[in-house]
């Protein structure tokens, strides 16, 4: 077979992070490759890598059978390949036109001189896009955006096509659309990338498969040869024996309600959809959901961070609405949030554990003096009990390793004595054995009765942690399972939208059989 | 009474022409992403090695030259620490200033004391070749004719570069991708435009720029230096007000020079209004001469407040201003 690229033992990290494991990937000539794996698998890593944006650490690039460097956009853009980002590269006041002409290259240094809105036009018809040329990208619908980011590589001449997450933000018509334009490109020859988590789609555009996982190259496979289950079980790995425990305890009435819950994440679009689950006290609920399905959004709601749209939510008997972050926390629930860069939330890396601890209890000081003694001795019973190892209590808390500041921040959240505690991705980045304490801090919690919402990123470690699971996808709840009476693999498919288990034999997922809201209230 | 008008009219271009050449210089930089907030030094080292270079060869087109060379060396500067370092654009900015005007006493002082002495400026051939002159035939046409078309070359020659300017941004394709790299550096980098190229060339540019309106106001301050007071007097600051009053366009900041200009040159010219005008402008002369000191700075700031305040005003601003770019930022 002739290969448009081939990628031979790819390896880049970022700092410590490896984000690519010596990869080795292959193009053919006039295919379509889906590149399959979850969030942070290192998909687009790889791929900037072919556009120039990044250099590997080491590893050679070849296309069209010519070993090569790809040390800049230019370079990339002279060897044919064009990506289409899943951020796109538009400038927002310039015109569609305008876009196309910063990067055509031989005509001239006039703009609207040659004929060059004549050649853009001949292309768009080749290709049957439909677009006006003078219109400012701002005032473009999503789906306008990115024919024109697919109308510009191919302006530019590109043979090889890559598309980051093209789909994740069409409607389905659009992607049935999308799908033919992609048909049509290769019908010209053109070879074809295209990066995705949905299945069924990967199933209908792809001629082949790649899969990535945790930076990792696992396999190739032919489209017609596999199917979705097999799929599945690449991209999220087989089952590996974790020993964490699980208490059981005796379950409460539900501590926290949420009711068809509605809320928009930054850039306005809908995050979180109609979300309906509960948390009884002495319970575990994990989160499940591939990155960026609305957990933070969710989290951020339920904290008083984030406006809601729509819904209720209900914490012991009260609505906690349009409460201010400060009274919801009075309220006892408390969250501790680890994004991807860990410091980002909750703590103020440059301040120590002390200042930390008084960022969130500030106002119980009398008068207008911190009290930094009270503090002191509260950040040395954290240090103490979750056995943080720290020069002092003073140290800034970014000189601590991830897996200290984590268990500050944790330490911090807990102190408090919550009810409920939510905690997103508290083992992020975290070896083996710091994970296991921040579990055992977690089942302490739970066996004092503390309902706990767990946002998790492994597979293995929820099912093994938590009492039930909550799997999203887009926003959307695809359904709660028993931990004891669900697979990785049933998981994996309701993550990417291909089962959804919500309204099974006419019962609702999500609502508590002993709910405090009433049926009256919930519709409304 | 048409003199005053005239005369009026003369004085805003003459003493404002610098603003045009700051505020100029400024969109340039500005449209490349990057806020430099060291005008009033970029201005203050290109007016004094401008007028000294002038002076030692007694050509204005050396001193030109000379000027704009000095400046675009600070430009160069500010986009190694900006641009390759990375540095943070404020600071940097303030730095430039806070040296350049440092500069400019430091060299200032030390001619003064010097044996030699500062070089004067009446008599010289270089004071001769920056005289006004009469353009033939539009000078004479009546009222604003004088007004308009008696100046000195390098009124002219600001005017050009404005519009200019105005053209390069509309008109070429280097200037459409430099307008790219303002709103959206990443997406110009992945259409293989060279960023920190077009960085650099810009900054360097229009840090030259800057430094013809430095030793314009050297040139109209007679050339002499006092220990006491900058030839710039805060035009730079005002310069980088202007930029947003003109919305980021090389053609508006005409309109914002004569604005401002009309605020500037009342400071000068309230008394001989009042005493033309008994009757309707007499109260001038009841105003404090402070006020009128004051006048460009108080518009200054009601500017930026206005242009804050209204999301529409600011349509020009770059998007991308005041982020440095890295590419594998993520």
């Amino acid at each position: 077979m002739e290969y448009a690229i081939e990628l031979k033992g790819i390896t880049k990290s970022f700092g410590p992070v490896a984000a690519n494991k010596n990869i080795n990937l292959s193009l053919a000539k006039g295919e379509i490759l889906a590149l399959l794996g979850e969030n942070g698998s290192g998909k687009t890593t790889l791929m900037n890598m072919l556009s120039g944006i990044y250099m590997p650490d080491s590893g050679s690039i070849f296309i069209d059978g010519k070993k090569v460097e790809i040390n800049s956009p230019e370079d990339s853009g002279k060897l044919g390949i064009g990506m289409v980002h899943q951020h796109f590269k538009l400038v927002e006041r310039f015109t569609a036109l305008e876009n196309i002409r910063i990067g055509i290259r031989n005509e001239g240094r006039f703009l609207h001189g040659a004929d060059v809105r004549k050649k853009i036009e001949d292309t768009a018809a080749k290709f049957g896009f439909d677009i006006d040329l003078d219109k400012v990208v701002a005032n473009m619908a999503v789906s306008e955006k990115q024919t024109l980011e697919i109308l510009k590589v191919l302006c530019y001449g590109a043979k090889i096509i890559i598309l980051d997450e093209p789909t994740a933000v069409l409607t389905v018509q659009e992607i049935e659309r999308l799908f033919a334009v992609l048909r049509k490109m290769k019908e010209e020859g053109h070879s074809i990338i295209i990066i995705t988590h949905k299945l069924n789609e990967v199933m209908a555009i792809s001629d082949r498969v790649a899969v990535l996982r945790h930076g990792e190259y696992i396999d190739t496979v032919v489209t017609k040869e596999t199917n979705e289950k097999t799929l599945t079980e690449l991209m999220v790995g087989r089952k590996i024996e974790l020993n964490i425990e699980r208490p059981v305890m005796d379950k409460t009435h539900p501590l926290l309600e949420i009711r068809d819950l509605t809320v928009k994440n930054d850039e306005g679009a809908i995050a979180v959809d109609h979300i309906n689950f509960y948390i009884r006290g002495g319970e575990m609920l994990g989160v499940a959901g591939i990155a960026g399905s609305g957990q933070k959004e969710l989290c951020e709601a339920i904290a008083g961070l984030r406006k809601i749209e729509e819904g209720q939510m209900i914490h012991e008997g009260e609505s906690i609405v349009g409460m201010s972050p400060k009274k919801i926390l009075e309220h006892g629930i408390s969250m501790s949030f680890i994004p991807e860069d860990r410091l980002g939330m909750g703590l103020a890396p440059s301040m120590s554990i002390t200042d930390n601890m008084i960022l969130k209890n500030y106002n119980e000081s009398k008068g207008i003096f911190v009290d930094r003694k009270t503090a002191r001795i509260e950040a040395q019973k954290v240090i103490d009990r979750l056995e943080v190892v720290t020069p002092s209590t003073e140290t800034p808390v970014r000189r601590l390793s991830g897996g200290n500041v984590q268990k500050v921040l944790l330490g911090r959240e807990i102190k408090s004595g919550p009810n409920v505690l939510i905690t997103a991705y508290p083992v992020r980045g975290l070896d083996i054995n710091s994970s296991y304490t921040i579990y055992n801090i977690l089942n302490e919690q739970k066996k004092k009765g503390v309902g706990i919402l767990f946002v998790g990123e492994d597979l293995d470690v929820m099912l093994a942690l938590c009492d039930k699971i909550m799997v999203i996808c887009h926003g959307r709840l695809q359904g709660v399972v028993n931990s004891d009476h669900t697979t990785k693999e049933d998981i994996g498919l309701m993550m990417t939208g291909t089962v959804n288990i919500v309204n099974k034999e006419g019962k609702t997922d999500g609502i508590a059989k002993d709910s405090a809201i009433t049926d009256e209230e919930g519709k409304a | 009474m048409l003199d005053v008008f005239t005369l009026f009219l003369f004085n805003i271009i003459v003493y404002n022409i610098p603003l045009l050449y700051g505020t100029t210089g400024e969109i340039m930089i500005e449209k490349s992403g990057s806020l430099n907030l060291g005008v009033e030094g970029t201005m203050a080292i290109g007016a004094v090695v401008g007028y000294l270079a002038g002076a030692k060869t007694d050509s204005l087109f050396v001193a030109c030259v000379v000027s704009f060379i000095a400046s675009g060396l600070v430009g160069l500067l500010f986009s190694f620490l900006t641009v390759t370092l990375q540095a943070n654009q404020n600071v940097t900015g303030l730095t430039i200033t806070t040296f350049g005007v440092a500069f400019y006493y430091f060299i200032g002082n030390a001619l003064s004391n010097s044996a030699s002495g500062w070089p004067k400026l009446s008599g010289t051939r270089l004071d001769v070749q920056s005289q006004a002159f009469e353009i033939p035939l539009l000078s004479k046409i009546p009222f604003f004719g004088k007004a308009l078309f008696s100046h000195g070359i390098l009124v002219y020659l600001g005017v050009i570069i404005a519009i200019l300017m105005w053209l390069y941004f509309k008109k070429t394709v280097p200037g459409l991708k430099l307008r790219a790299i303002g709103e959206n550096p990443g997406a110009a980098d992945s259409l293989g435009v060279n960023v920190a190229l077009y960085k650099y060339t810009h900054i360097i540019i229009g840090s030259g720029i800057m430094g013809l309106g430095g030793l314009y106001m050297g040139l109209n301050m007679g050339g002499t230096f006092e220990g006491s007071n900058c030839w710039i007097n805060g035009y730079g600051w005002i310069s980088i007000a202007l930029v947003i009053f003109a919305n980021w366009s090389p053609a508006k900041a005409l309109l914002g020079t004569l604005v401002f200009g009309f605020f500037n040159t009342l400071r000068v010219q309230n008394a001989a209004l009042a005493y033309t005008f008994p009757d309707t402008l007499g109260w001038l002369t009841k105003i404090p001469s402070h006020f009128f000191s004051a006048l460009p700075f108080i518009i200054t700031l009601i500017v930026l407040i206005t242009s804050s305040l209204s999301s529409k005003n600011k349509s020009g601003e770059p998007q991308a201003i005041g982020r440095n770019y890295y590419r594998e930022d993520r």
